[in-house]
Formats: C-alpha cells, sequence, structure tokens
C-alpha cells in the first residue's frame, strides 16, 4: 500500500465498557458506575439533538423526560417526516415469545455474525440486552403492532436468523415506531421542555476547550445562520447512503452534520461498510431521482433468472424454460433464492455486467412468480403481498402477476459512521453520536429489523444513562456567539455558502451528484478491486474541483433555496467519497457488505483476513491534499469464535 | 409526451404570488410527477431562473412530506402521493394547473411548500399517551383483541400530508384529528387520556385557522393512505363521551 494514500497514526480502544466483569452484567455495571445527576440539578443542564428519526427522535423525549433542557434540531417541516418513516420490515427482539430458543445471548451472536465479525462485541450485547424494553415501551405508547388472535403480539422470521424474533406492523414498522417516538417528543415540546428548531439545518460544530459545546445552523426558509450552545451535543443525522446519488434514502437524507464534526476532530469509522438491498425496483431512466425498496420476503415465493442468451429482448413469457436461468438455484442449490442479501446482489450484478439484464437498460433480473402462482394460485399470493404487487404496479405501470417483477441491487443502509466508545461518545468529548450516524453495533453487514432497533436501543435506553456521567461534570462555563471558537465557526459557514452561490458556473448541483453516484456505484459499489477503486481516487479530486469552479447555484442565500442546501451537501458527499474510497482500498479483505474482488474464496464468497483486518478503521480528517490519518481499534473477541460464514 | 404547466409561484409567505406557465418537452410516462417538477427545475436553474419549490423526501409515499394540489385535486388523479403519481397518468398535451395546499391553517412558504406546523402543535396538544420511557410494563400484560389492533393500525397510517386539508371547502383538519383520536382510543393503553384527548386536540385544531367539518367527506376521498370517514363518527362520538363526563370544552 503506497504511504500517500493514508497515514497510521495511534491506536484507539474504548475504555468505557468494564470489561473487569463478564459480557452479561457489563451495561449493568456501566450504569451503575456511571455518575448521576440529582434531578433538580437536571435543568440546569441543556443538550443539543440533531434529527429527530428513531435514535434522535426517542433520545430528544427521553432527555426531557428527565428533566435535562432539550434542543432539537430537523431539517424537514416536522419531526415525524424523518427517514426512519419509511422503513418497512420490523424490529428485532430477543423476547422469545415464541418458545423457540431465543435469548440475549442468541441475538447478541446473530448479530456479530451477521455483521462478518467486524462490530465490537460489548455493544452487540448491549444491543441484544436492552431489545425487550423497546417492545414493551412501544406498546407503552400504543404502536400498533401486529397481533394474533388472542391478543398477543406476532412475530416473523427475517434473514439471518433461525428464530421468529421479528415484531411488525404490517409493512410500516418504522413508521409506526416513529411515530410513538415523535408523540413522546411532541408531548415533551407541549410541556415547554423542548426547545424545538424545524427546517433547521446543521453546518458546523463548535469545539470550545476540546469540548463540543454547540452548533452552527442555518434557517431553511429565512437562511439566518445561527450558533446555539449547551453542555453537549448528540448527532442522530442519519446514515449516508446518499453518496450513491440513487438509493433507498429519502433525497433530503445526507451526511452534512457528520461530515462537518469530522472534519472539527471526529473520527469517522468504517466508511466503505455499505449495505446493498438486493430486492429493488430498477432504475427506469436518466431523471431517475431515487429507487424503492421491495420486501425481500418476496424471495420467499419468487423465482429469480435472467435469459441465457446476451442481449434477449424477448418477452419474459415468450422465452421457454430451457433458455432461461435461475442462475441463483444453479448456483447455490442449497439456499436457492434465499441465500443472503449480498451474494444475492453481487450475482445480480455479475450477470447484468455479462449482458444478460433485462429491462430497457439492462440493469435487471426477473423475480418470477408464475410457478408459486400455479402452485398456490393467485389470490394466495395476493393475500401475502397483494401490497407489493400494488406498489410496484404504481411504479412501473406493469402486472407482476402476469410478467413477473423486475429487480435490481440498491443501496440503502450504511455501517459506518462517526467513530464512538461504548458510552456512544465520540473522541470529541462532549460530542455523543447515536442511530445510523455511529458506525453502529452492526459491524460489516446489518441483519435486516436491526436498524429500527439499534437507533431506539440507543435513543430510549444507552444515551440517556451514558450522557448523564458526561453532564455531571455540568454545567460547563457559558458560552455565547461572541466566543473566538463560534465566530470562526459562523464566519466559514457563511464563507462556503457565499462561495457556492458566486461560482455561477454551467453544471447543476444535480449533475455533479448524479455523475459522482455513479462513479461510486461502478468502482465502490458491490465489487471493489484495486485498480477500480485507483481509478475512483484520481477522479473524485476532479469532480471536486470542476464542483468547485463550475457548479451553478441558484438564488440567495436569505430565501428558501432548496438547491443551495443540496449544493452544500454534494459538497460534503464528494469529500465523503473520497475517503470512502481509501478505506476501502485499503481494508483488502472482503467482509460483509464490503466485497473486494482481490479477496474472495475459490468459490466467490466472500474471504475475510482476520489476522490483518480484524479492526475498526478509524480515521482522522486532514485538510485538503494531505492524506487522511488511520486509527486502529482492535477487535477482540472472548465470547464469540471467528468463523468463516458459509450458505452451502 | 408534452405538458403546459401552470405552477403557482410565490417568493414568500409576505409576497403575493401568481400563476407562471412553463413547458416541459419530451416528459418519459414512468417519470414521478415530482421526477418531471426536478427536469424543470434543472432547467430553470441552467437557465438562471429561480426553480420551483417544494416539499418532498422520501418519494415512496410514507414521509407526508409532498403535496399538491394538480388541476384542483389534492395530489392528482390517482389518491396517491405526488410522488408515487407517474406521468402515464396524464396524456401528451394536457395543461396543468400546480397549486400549494389552500387552507387558512397552512400559509405559504414558498411556491408550493406550505407551513404545516399546526398539525405538530395539534398532536402536541393531546396526541400521545403518556408514557415515558422506562414505565413500560412487560408488553404482553394487556392483550389487545387484534380486531381493535387493526383499526388502530389502520388510523394510525396517516402521514401528515395535509392532502385532507387542502381538499375540503372548509379547510377543515377534522379527519387528521380523527386518525389520531381514532388510533389511541382504540387501544386499551390509551385509554386513561382518551376524554382530555379529544377535547384538547379539539381545541388545538380550532385555535388554529382550520375551518368546522361539515361531514362533506372530501378529505377522505384525496387520502393517500385511504383514512376512513368512520374515525370522524369516532371523534364526535369521544368528544360528546368526554363533554357528558364532565369535560370542558375550551374553545
Amino acid at each position: 500500500m503506497p504511504l500517500e494514500l493514508f497515514t497510521v497514526g495511534e491506536p484507539i480502544a474504548d475504555t468505557t465498557a468494564p470489561r473487569d466483569v463478564p459480557l452479561p452484567d457489563r451495561w449493568n455495571e456501566r450504569k451503575f458506575r456511571a455518575r448521576l445527576v440529582n434531578p433538580a440539578n437536571r435543568r440546569r443542564l441543556s443538550v443539543i439533538v440533531v434529527g429527530t428519526g428513531l435514535a434522535g427522535g426517542s433520545a430528544a423525549a427521553t432527555l426531557a423526560e428527565m428533566g435535562y433542557r432539550v434542543k432539537n434540531f430537523w431539517f424537514q417541516d416536522s419531526p415525524r417526516r424523518a427517514h426512519s418513516v419509511a422503513a418497512q420490515g420490523g424490529i428485532n427482539a430477543a423476547k422469545n415469545y415464541r418458545n423457540d430458543g431465543d435469548s440475549v445471548h442468541r441475538l447478541f451472536y446473530d448479530t456479530v455474525k451477521g455483521g462478518d465479525f467486524r462490530s465490537r462485541e460489548d455493544n452487540s450485547y448491549r444491543l441484544a440486552e436492552v431489545s425487550a424494553a423497546i417492545i414493551d415501551q412501544a406498546v407503552a405508547q400504543g404502536v400498533p403492532f401486529a397481533r394474533e388472535y388472542g391478543g398477543l403480539l406476532d412475530n416473523r422470521s427475517f434473514g439471518g436468523a433461525q428464530v421468529s424474533r421479528t415484531f411488525y406492523a404490517r409493512g410500516q414498522t418504522g413508521q409506526q415506531l416513529l411515530y410513538g417516538a415523535y408523540q413522546a417528543l411532541e408531548r415533551q415540546i407541549g410541556l415547554g421542555n423542548v426547545e424545538q428548531h424545524p427546517r433547521t439545518e446543521m453546518l458546523d460544530l463548535i469545539v470550545v476547550d476540546g469540548k463540543a459545546r454547540g452548533i452552527v445552523v442555518r434557517h431553511l426558509i429565512t437562511g439566518e445562520i445561527t450558533s446555539h450552545f449547551a453542555d453537549a451535543v448528540v448527532l442522530a443525522s442519519g446514515g449516508y447512503s446518499n453518496v450513491f446519488y440513487l438509493s433507498t434514502n429519502a433525497k433530503g437524507s445526507n451526511v452534512t452534520a457528520a461530515w462537518r464534526a469530522h472534519k472539527r476532530g471526529a473520527l469517522f469509522a468504517n466508511p466503505c461498510y455499505t449495505q446493498i438491498h438486493p430486492t429493488c425496483i430498477p432504475v427506469s431512466g436518466d431523471y431517475q431521482s431515487k429507487l424503492t425498496l421491495m420486501s425481500e420476503s418476496l424471495r420467499n415465493d419468487g423465482r429469480v433468472w435472467v435469459p441465457k442468451e446476451r442481449g434477449d429482448t424477448r418477452n419474459p413469457k415468450d422465452i421457454p424454460e430451457d433458455e432461461r436461468d435461475y442462475y441463483l438455484e444453479r448456483k447455490y442449490p442449497a439456499f436457492g433464492n434465499l441465500v443472503p442479501r449480498d451474494i444475492a446482489s453481487r450475482q445480480a450484478k455479475a450477470v447484468c455486467d455479462e449482458g444478460r439484464g433485462v429491462g430497457p437498460n439492462g440493469l435487471g433480473v426477473y423475480l418470477d412468480f408464475s410457478d408459486a402462482i400455479a402452485r398456490v394460485g393467485q389470490a394466495a399470493i395476493e393475500a401475502k403481498y397483494g401490497n407489493l404487487f400494488d406498489m410496484y404496479n404504481r411504479i412501473t405501470g406493469e402486472n407482476a402477476y402476469e410478467t413477473g417483477m423486475r429487480i435490481y441491487p440498491a443501496v440503502h443502509y450504511t455501517m459506518g459512521g462517526l467513530w464512538v466508545d461504548y458510552d456512544l461518545s465520540s473522541n470529541i468529548p462532549g460530542l455523543f453520536v447515536i442511530g445510523e450516524a455511529n458506525f453502529s453495533d452492526q459491524g460489516a453487514n446489518r441483519l435486516g429489523a436491526s436498524a429500527l432497533m439499534q437507533g431506539l436501543a440507543d435513543g430510549y435506553f444507552v444515551l440517556p444513562s451514558t450522557i448523564s456521567n458526561y453532564l455531571a461534570d455540568g454545567p460547563f462555563p457559558a458560552v455565547d456567539a461572541t466566543h473566538p471558537a463560534a465566530v470562526e465557526a459562523e464566519q466559514s459557514v457563511r464563507a462556503q455558502t457565499e462561495r457556492l452561490l458566486s461560482i455561477n458556473g454551467t453544471r447543476t448541483v444535480a449533475s455533479f451528484h448524479r455523475e459522482l453516484g455513479k462513479l461510486m456505484w461502478d468502482l465502490c459499489g458491490m465489487e471493489r478491486s484495486e485498480p477500480g477503486l485507483r481509478k475512483a481516487l484520481d477522479r473524485i479530486p476532479e469532480i471536486r474541483q470542476e464542483f468547485w469552479s463550475n457548479v451553478k447555484v441558484s438564488g440567495e442565500q436569505g430565501i428558501f433555496n432548496q438547491n443551495l442546501e443540496h449544493a452544500g451537501r454534494v459538497a460534503d458527499f464528494i469529500e465523503l467519497a473520497e475517503l470512502m474510497c481509501v478505506d476501502a482500498l485499503h481494508r483488502n479483505e472482503s467482509c460483509g457488505g464490503h466485497f473486494r474482488a482481490e479477496s474472495q474464496t475459490p468459490e466467490g464468497e466472500a474471504l475475510r483476513d482476520d489476522e490483518n483486518y480484524a479492526y475498526v478503521a478509524a480515521w482522522e480528517y486532514t485538510p485538503e491534499g494531505e492524506p487522511p490519518v488511520l486509527h486502529r481499534e482492535a477487535l477482540e473477541y472472548e465470547y464469540v469464535h471467528l468463523a468463516q460464514r458459509s450458505y452451502k | 409526451m408534452n405538458l403546459t404547466l401552470r405552477i403557482w409561484r410565490q417568493r414568500d409567505r409576505t409576497k403575493k404570488g401568481k400563476m407562471v406557465t412553463y413547458h416541459v418537452t419530451d416528459v418519459s410516462p414512468d417519470m414521478s410527477f415530482l421526477e418531471m417538477l426536478d427536469v424543470l427545475n434543472e432547467k430553470l436553474i441552467l437557465d438562471g431562473d429561480d426553480p420551483v419549490a417544494f416539499d418532498h423526501d422520501c418519494r415512496e409515499g410514507i414521509c407526508g412530506s409532498c403535496g399538491l394540489m394538480i388541476n384542483g385535486i389534492a395530489h392528482g388523479p390517482e389518491q396517491t402521493t405526488v410522488c408515487q403519481l407517474h406521468m402515464r397518468s396524464f396524456s401528451d398535451g394536457d395543461v396543468l394547473d400546480i397549486e400549494p395546499w389552500r387552507a387558512g391553517g397552512f400559509p405559504v412558504v414558498k411556491d408550493l411548500a406550505v407551513d404545516r406546523s399546526a398539525f405538530d402543535r395539534i398532536i402536541s396538544a393531546g396526541g400521545f399517551i403518556s408514557a415515558p420511557t422506562g414505565t413500560a410494563p412487560e408488553a404482553h400484560s394487556t392483550p389487545v383483541p387484534k380486531k381493535n389492533s387493526d383499526a388502530a393500525f389502520d388510523a394510525a397510517t396517516c402521514i401528515g400530508c395535509g392532502a385532507c386539508v387542502a381538499a375540503c371547502p372548509n379547510g377543515s383538519a377534522m379527519l387528521f384529528t380523527a386518525a389520531k383520536v381514532s388510533h389511541l382510543g382504540l387501544m386499551p393503553q390509551g385509554q386513561p387520556e382518551r376524554d382530555s384527548r379529544v377535547l384538547k386536540m379539539v381545541a388545538q385544531q380550532d385555535a388554529e385557522d382550520f375551518g368546522g367539518c361539515s361531514n362533506i367527506g372530501e378529505c377522505s376521498a384525496v387520502c393517500p393512505k385511504g383514512i376512513s370517514m368512520e374515525t370522524i363518527s369516532r371523534l364526535n362520538h369521544d368528544l360528546l363521551g368526554a363533554l357528558r363526563a364532565g369535560g370542558v370544552p375550551t374553545s
């Protein structure tokens, strides 16, 4: 590895998990050792929370209930719109209501294994430990989970587990859980315990004497740029899938809050760990603005195939059985169409790269239900998946009962994020990071129905305990907008905004975003290789340079200017993309969602290299032109035996 | 296909707005309505014009951010959100009037974007079950009949987009409020606050610039989630019950 890509700094370690007691006792022990804040003193302490998704909404509500003064910021018009609202499938919890052998230890084990042995044991164990309380909490709030006729909660199974531990609310589990947190938050707003800042975007972090003490924001309607202060700052700003331009994330989802904190010194961990979901509706044209997921449960009854011959554009119904390639059944006879997400995604890409893809632009494969319909009848398929077939019909105008679906993989979750310790604190004291925004408990791959679990675990139960330990030292000396650190941060935000508006070039922000996204999808997507990543690392600085010399941002600063918002976010995505490629290139192994062409088994499966890469890669920001600094956190497994995942 | 768009342009809440005509060409039937507007906006930006502002986010019909009047119908002709409305629902040569939600309770922010914070204030007034984190009993301690749970879910699918208000000749927020009153009132957990909830939410709804409900039903007819008029009956039932039980109307 040539030195110019990065330099190696001091190793880091989590020092907050009490490793002197056994794993199952650590969270209780941590809570016991943590310092507390007397209820009467809490009202003297303030916390900024950025974001209102499952993590941010639940944290803001809970901290306010405890008595802290909360200032909550979000960019949408209402906290109910955070992208957690779009999660479909469900939420895992180790309740063992099915009596099928589930336990905290099993959920912990499945999470670590599902993450391909790249998550921290302590964090994953705690996630499993608090999972059951999340269900209790949500039910108490009135979340209408699916129930059986006896009135008790229903469960279903999800990928990567042999037990039925997923709680769900039809295909809208994220929406219902988010509304539970949102209503708790609105209650606190009504009681005057939360100061709300809708339509406000965080554009910088204010660090005073080494501590995170505030943020600089732009009000999206008035354009006003202001600073806000507190004793601690919590980022719950979500993931960065939109670096790929096309993803299943909402259009507004962005990395800006996390990236600006990174530029102020917060380490960014494992940025190359991205998850690509195999069953999404394919791109239909250049105008495409986002991708839509179709639940992977469809693979229970659908058969995936492409024509055997390249460029076969016949109607699928006219292609005879012996001219079809059911490639998953052929390559993975044991698992067939139900191979894990990463394998199904990579194989779809492979057949399309061979020129055998279907649909208008050749980037799609068939998910065919004709056998299932012949076997059980259309009514039975409708009862199981009717809403998905309707959604498919609405978007594509096609009747999937007759023609089958066309599907293609799409990016939908990022396991990387800002580095945090067991207390969910970043390396900047006072800056806490929760939910998808942190590098999480998920390792190199996330199991289905575990994102909702993590967001709510962090917000309802983990952060409220650990942040009190930090706040016990407060209140910290008052800071206001005249402090040099605040003045400098505000000035840099104003300067960037003015610069974006003054370039007045010839290309739109969206055109840069599309170009960057395509580059990342092609070279840092489902399969990565050294030549490809090097090519990307040559090209990204050129895109950055062209962006800053030729972008055309419309309008002005002092009005509602969505083009300006987008420009700032794309500028950050370009910088993040470079770090993702460096991380992907340096990690010369395949693990979970990170597949390096150079590191595969003879059968073409992901091959880990535990000897050299069993660590978290936490990156330190360096100014443009200087290589980033790698800080390694060694991953030690005391309770889980490292093994190669196998689906044969 | 080629279309003529007549779009409401308004710089901000305080300025007067007007309809402005635009022509879009080569529109693909597979585009969503918002993607068609994206294409228009990219052209406007390159021409040095101000792009049309509209709220949007998830673009899969669940976040509730988007919403426009298309030829006088909230979310257009298909009873879905505009992000899930596709151009194959229109024909070459169509002339489309595109306006923001028109309602006293939703002031225009810019162009097609409106301020729906009144909805949050209605929830804040009482649209919740008070269950601070940590107080919850075991989830199975109270079984909920599946029938009630399913009906609660149906009401809870409201995405807060505001189409109901925009479609209502009175600009009433009744369907929105009723959906939440129904969701929580159908669950055993929601019973202790059932009376106070409906009183407070209705009072807040009346305090905002929304009109009264006269059971016309336009709201339910455009609702992308198909929230039923039955929820309004349930709200009225609960409101009467709360008043009979001695509740004091606050509006």
